[in-house]
């Protein structure tokens, strides 16, 4: 293929997911406006006014970031692995790319962009909706530090969501590592509190949460200070990212999970 | 120049399944060739093959001479594939599926939207490009599948088992559309249980069994291979079923 056709074929993909997303917003983009709204009613207001301050800002400013990542990396898992499987098993409709001749890294590509799209646009939703709570008392140090990680947070989980969807071989497969991995790793990767704030012997358990690394760079990017400095952080993302893409790739370069 | 040029393929499954033993096939340009087999005896795991849905355990596939193996890309652009169930969104519309599928294949959208809008008109789904696919009736879900197949005018046409559960009238009407392509240089494989369809339609045929082909030649040379047990007259479903039956049971 040349690369316009390269080109077009990944834009028909994304444009697909795109559309798709956007014709059923109450279900792609409205749950994480109710789910956020409670976490800061419940979690900033209630709680938060009992806990005062935490890394020298106030609580409901602290727990900004860590809702607004907990949105994103659970809808960009949540984009590409039930999308893949979906066309994996309900209609069988990965069959059209997979005739086509288009390359397993563009369908990688493909995918993958749907999943950032929607976790950046359902992030930005979330901080928007954060800015009701804190009544616009939101200060960002580094916009583009903020905006890289987000983009660079959706891409490592839907990439990781496209592993889910590639291997799920039922509607359970694809619930079950969300459920029983993503959100443990979530809430324990620093989204409510700070890592200085753990008993001393808990510290070392979260520094093996990728999440934790996520979270603390679009913190920093927020309010300027981290738990730990953020080039750490990239390189934990970039090493996530160029794993996650050799998984990807060879499952499906080789079929497994797609093809018989 | 040969369409397809399989050699000593065999298939495997993770269950232990031999579906396809050394198989060897080939389907030269412009024919119109009927694959022919009891349930189960490797049709579409040979099509998945030749079409890039299955992984073959041993041997060599070639699509108009590019390797499926090596130039995979060049060999993919040759085929549109029909397939046995229907696999589209059942959600979107039978235009954007069609111009979605054109994008797969680098096909930009100012393209593919008139030459959808062409090939739906033409298989009778003018009035309901528009519409939401799981609206369509099983026979215009098939038209859809064959028309996105041919949204980036293959050279060669797979069609595996496309008139199944399909009325007579609308069976004929994808006849004469299947004939018309034939016409203007397109290469069709077809599998099909309507062997009356097959022997209206093709020139050549093949007749796999337990995945080995136990016929393969002309429509002449093979309804030659059932002279001797064809009673004219009594119901028997035509000389090509004989044949079938003799050679399949």
């Amino acid at each position: 293929m040349t690369p316009y056709q390269l080109w077009t074929s990944f834009y028909t993909m994304l444009r697909k997911d795109v559309v798709r997303m956007f014709r059923i917003w109450v279900q792609t983009f409205l749950p994480s406006v109710i789910t956020s709204t409670l976490y800061f009613v419940v979690f900033g207001t209630v709680l938060g006014s009992r806990i005062g301050t935490m890394g020298g800002v106030k609580y409901m400013e602290f727990v900004v970031p860590g809702l607004v990542m907990l949105a994103i990396v659970t809808t960009s898992y949540a984009n590409t692995s039930f999308t893949f499987f979906s066309s994996k098993f309900f209609a069988r409709s990965i069959d059209e790319i997979l005739v086509s001749p288009t390359p397993p890294w563009l369908m990688i590509a493909g995918f993958v962009s749907g999943g950032i799209v929607r976790g950046v646009l359902v992030g930005s939703i979330v901080l928007a909706v954060s800015l009701f709570f804190t009544g616009l008392g939101i200060s960002i140090h580094s916009l583009l530090i903020m905006l890289g990680f987000a983009v660079l947070t959706s891409l490592v989980f839907a990439l990781a969501g496209l592993v889910n969807g590639i291997y799920a071989k039922s509607i359970d497969g694809i619930n079950i590592v969300p459920t029983f991995i993503l959100t443990p790793l979530v809430y324990l990767g620093g989204v409510f509190y700070s890592v200085h704030s753990l008993p001393a012997a808990w510290q070392p358990v979260v520094y093996i949460n990728p999440i934790f690394y996520l979270i603390n760079g679009f913190r920093y990017g927020f309010m300027g200070v981290a738990d730990i400095p953020i080039a750490v952080s990239l390189a934990v993302l970039a090493a996530l990212v160029v794993l996650l893409v050799g998984i990807n790739w060879y499952l499906i370069r080789t079929g497994l999970g797609l093809k018989q | 120049m040969d369409a397809l040029k399989i050699q000593n393929v065999t298939k495997t499954y993770n269950n232990g399944v031999v579906a396809l033993k050394n198989t060897t096939l080939t389907i030269p340009a412009g024919d119109f060739f009927a694959l022919l087999g009891p349930n189960g005896a490797g049709k579409t795991t040979l099509i998945g093959i030749a079409s890039g849905l299955v992984n073959k355990t041993s041997g060599s596939v070639e699509v108009f001479g590019y390797d499926t193996d090596k130039q995979t890309e060049m060999a993919k652009t040759q085929i549109g594939l029909v397939g046995q169930e229907i696999n589209f969104n059942p959600f979107e519309k039978p235009i954007d599926i069609v111009v979605n599928q054109g994008g797969y294949y680098g096909i930009p959208r100012d393209v593919a939207i008139p030459r959808a809008e062409t090939l739906l008109k033409d298989l009778g789904l003018g009035e309901k490009m528009n519409d939401k696919a799981m609206a369509l009736s099983g026979g215009m879900k098939r038209r859809l599948m064959i028309a996105r197949a041919l949204i980036h005018k293959p050279k060669f046409l797979i069609l595996d088992e496309p008139t199944a559960g399909v009325d007579v009238e609308l069976r004929r009407g994808m006849w004469d559309y299947l004939k018309r392509l034939t016409t203007d240089g397109v290469t069709i494989l077809l599998t099909t249980h309507y062997l009356e369809e097959a022997e209206q339609l093709a020139k050549h045929v093949a007749i796999i069994r337990k995945g080995e082909i136990v016929a393969n030649g002309t429509m002449d040379e093979i309804l030659a291979l059932g002279k001797d047990t064809y009673t004219a007259g009594d119901f028997n479903g035509g000389r090509l079923e004989q044949v079938f039956i003799e050679l399949t049971k």
